[in-house]
C-alpha cells in the first residue's frame, strides 16, 4: 500500500509512527520528547545525558534514509526557497523553538497529546505565523507554487 | 549497547521513517498545507491526527497500568502545563515565520540530512546557531 504514490494513508501511517516513537522516548527517558529540545541539549550536554540523544538522532537519520530508499513517495523533495533563505529560516526556527520551548513535535504532538493548554496555544501561534508568512511570500511572488 | 539505548535507537528510526513516509520531509508539501488560500494540502492534519492519539492514548494506557512509572526507572511526566508567558508567544511566532519561510521544522530538517540535500546541510547548522542565540542572548534552556 505504501509503495504506491502519496496518499492520506501515508500521512496517517507516518503520523502514527511519529506518535509511537515519541511514546517510546517518554517511556525510556521520562522526558516529553520534542525534537528541538532533544537537539538543543546535544549542543550543551550534561554528563550522562548526551549519549541517548546522539543514539536517537542517529536512528532518526537512519530511519529516514531507509524510508527514502524503500518507499518511493518518501524521497519526494521540492525546496521552496533559495539556500540563503533556508539558512535564515533555520536561524529563526532554532531561536523561536527554544524561546517558545517547543516545536511541531514537542508542542504540536506531545504537548497536545498530554492535554497541555500552553502547547495548544503555542501550536496555534506558530501555525498561524507560518500561514501568514506563506501567504505573504506567495502574494509577493517570493515563493513559487510547486 | 544497553537496552535503554536500543529502545531510543528504534524510537529514532521510527520517528525518522514516520517523517519521511508522511511526506513531512518535502518542504513543498508542508508549505502547501500552510498555504490556506492556495491549493491546500491537508496532509499535515492527518499526520498530527495519527501522531497525537498514538502518543496521548499510549501514554494514558501506560500510566494507568504502571502508576506513572516508565522503563529503566524513568518517571512519566504528569500533564502539568507549561507557563503561558511572553516568551512562549514570541518564540512560537518566530518559529512559525521560519517554518513558513522554509517548509522545514526541526525534525524534518534533521531527517533530510540523510539525503544530503544542500538545504538540509545548511539548515541544521543554522538552526543550531539560532538555538545558541536563544541560550546566550535570552537565557533559554538554562534549566
Amino acid at each position: 500500500m505504501l509503495q504506491s504514490s502519496y496518499t492520506v494513508y501515508h500521512a496517517l501511517v507516518g503520523g502514527i509512527l511519529i506518535g509511537l516513537a515519541s511514546l517510546l522516548v517518554v517511556l525510556a527517558t521520562g522526558k516529553t520528547p520534542g525534537i528541538s529540545g532533544m537537539f538543543s541539549r546535544i549542543l550543551r550536554p550534561r554528563p550522562g545525558d548526551a549519549a541517548w540523544r546522539w543514539v536517537f538522532f542517529a536512528g532518526l537519520i537512519g530511519g529516514a534514509a531507509a524510508a527514502f530508499a524503500w518507499i518511493g513517495s518518501a524521497s519526494l523533495y521540492r525546496p521552496v526557497g533559495s539556500l540563503p533563505a533556508f539558512i535564515g529560516a533555520g536561524v529563526l526556527v532554532g531561536l523561536g523553538t527554544r524561546l517558545g520551548r517547543g516545536c511541531t513535535s514537542g508542542h504540536g504532538v506531545c504537548g497536545i497529546g498530554l492535554g497541555s493548554k500552553s502547547a495548544v496555544l503555542a501550536t496555534m501561534i506558530f501555525m498561524g505565523a507560518a500561514m501568514v508568512t506563506v501567504f505573504a511570500l506567495r502574494q509577493s511572488g517570493l515563493m513559487s507554487t510547486p | 549497547m544497553n537496552a535503554r539505548l536500543f529502545v531510543l535507537l528504534i524510537a529514532g528510526a521510527l520517528f525518522g521513517a514516520g517523517l519521511a513516509v508522511s511526506g513531512m520531509t518535502d518542504p513543498a508539501r508542508v508549505t502547501s498545507f500552510l498555504d490556506v488560500t492556495g491549493k491546500w494540502d491537508p496532509s499535515l492534519m492527518f499526520v498530527m491526527g495519527g501522531a497525537i492519539p498514538a502518543f496521548g492514548l499510549g501514554l494514558i494506557i501506560f500510566r494507568r497500568r504502571t502508576g506513572g512509572l516508565g522503563w529503566f526507572g524513568a518517571r512519566l511526566p504528569a500533564s502539568e502545563p507549561d507557563p503561558i508567558d511572553r516568551r512562549l508567544v514570541l518564540g512560537s511566532a518566530i518559529f512559525g515565520i521560519g517554518w513558513g519561510w522554509s517548509g522545514i521544522c526541526p525534525g524534518p530538517g534533521i531527517a533530510n540530512l540523510a539525503a544530503f540535500h544542500p538545504e538540509a546541510l545548511a539548515f541544521v547548522p543554522a538552526m543550531a546557531a539560532g538555538m545558541l542565540i536563544a541560550r546566550v542572548g535570552f537565557g533559554a534552556d538554562e534549566s
